[in-house]
C-alpha cells in the first residue's frame, strides 16, 4: 500500500459517518459572538476612559506643580557681590 | 447613520447566516472526529464548533478578505489543541468513544490527521498552525495513518513509533 493509498483509505474512514447539525446553533452562535462583541466594546471604552482620566489628572497635577521650573536651591546661598 | 447601521447589520447578519449554513456541517464533522465522539452523541463537538463560531461571528468586520471558513477551522483546531492537555489529562475525564473511526488514536494525531486529510491543509500549513516543525507533522501523520489503518492489539506498538520518528 503506497502513500496516495494510504491517505485515500484513512479519508475514507474519516468521511464515514456525518454528524447532523443542531437546529439551534444559528442562534446559540449568534447570541455568543454578540455578547463576545458587546464585552469587546465595553472594554475598549473602559480603556479610553482610562486613558483620558489620566492624561486629565497629568495635565492638572502639571500645571499645578510646574515640574519644568528648576527648584529653588536650598543648600547654597545665592551668589551676589563677586 | 443608523438606518445605515441597521442595513449594514442586517447584510452582515445574512451573510453570516449563510456562511454558517453551508459551513456548520463540515466543520462539526471535523469536531466530532476531534473529540473522538460518536456522530449522534457529540456534546464536546458542539461546544468547539459553538465557540469557534462565535468567534468568527465577532471578527467577521475585521476579516478584510479572509476566508471566514478558514479563520474558524483555525480557532477550532488551536482551541482543541489548547483543551486537549486538560481534557483527557485527569481520571475519569472524557475518553474517546470506542466508537469512533479515530478512537483509537492520541489527541494530536486526530488533530494533525483531520487537518491533513479531511481539511485537506497543507504540511507546512498545519505546522505553522501547531507551533511545530514539519517533519514532526509529517512523521505524526504517517504514524497516525498507520494506527488508523492498522489498529494494534493492546498497547500502542513500540517499533511502529520508532521506524515512524526516522523517517
Amino acid at each position: 500500500m503506497n502513500r496516495p493509498e494510504r491517505e485515500a483509505a484513512a479519508r475514507r474512514i474519516m468521511e464515514r459517518t456525518q454528524p447532523a447539525v443542531p437546529p439551534d446553533l444559528y442562534a446559540d452562535v449568534v447570541r455568543r459572538g454578540g455578547r463576545m462583541l458587546r464585552r469587546r466594546t465595553v472594554a475598549r471604552r473602559l480603556m479610553w476612559l482610562l486613558l483620558f482620566a489620566a492624561s486629565v489628572t497629568f495635565l492638572v497635577w502639571a500645571l499645578m506643580a510646574h515640574p519644568w521650573v528648576e527648584p529653588p536651591s536650598d543648600t547654597t546661598p545665592p551668589l551676589t557681590n563677586w | 447613520m443608523r438606518q445605515r447601521q441597521a442595513s449594514q447589520g442586517a447584510r452582515r447578519a445574512r451573510e453570516f447566516e449563510a456562511f454558517v449554513a453551508g459551513a456548520a456541517g463540515r466543520l462539526l464533522h471535523a469536531a466530532t472526529l476531534l473529540t473522538a465522539e460518536t456522530p449522534d452523541d457529540n456534546p464536546r463537538a458542539r461546544r468547539l464548533l459553538t465557540l469557534s463560531l462565535a468567534h468568527t461571528y465577532a471578527s467577521w468586520d475585521r476579516l478584510r478578505g479572509e476566508d471566514p471558513y478558514d479563520r474558524a477551522r483555525q480557532y477550532l483546531a488551536t482551541r482543541f489543541a489548547r483543551g486537549a492537555w486538560h481534557q483527557y489529562g485527569g481520571l475519569g475525564r472524557a475518553r474517546p468513544h470506542p466508537g469512533s473511526p479515530l478512537a483509537a488514536l492520541t489527541p494530536q494525531e486526530r488533530l494533525i490527521l483531520v487537518l491533513r486529510f479531511f481539511e485537506g491543509v497543507a504540511e507546512e500549513q498545519a505546522a505553522a498552525l501547531l507551533g511545530l516543525p514539519a517533519e514532526r507533522v509529517h512523521a505524526i501523520c504517517d504514524r497516525a495513518t498507520a494506527t488508523l489503518l492498522h489498529p494494534p492489539r493492546g498497547p500502542a506498538p513500540a517499533p511502529m513509533g520508532a521506524k515512524a520518528v526516522t523517517s
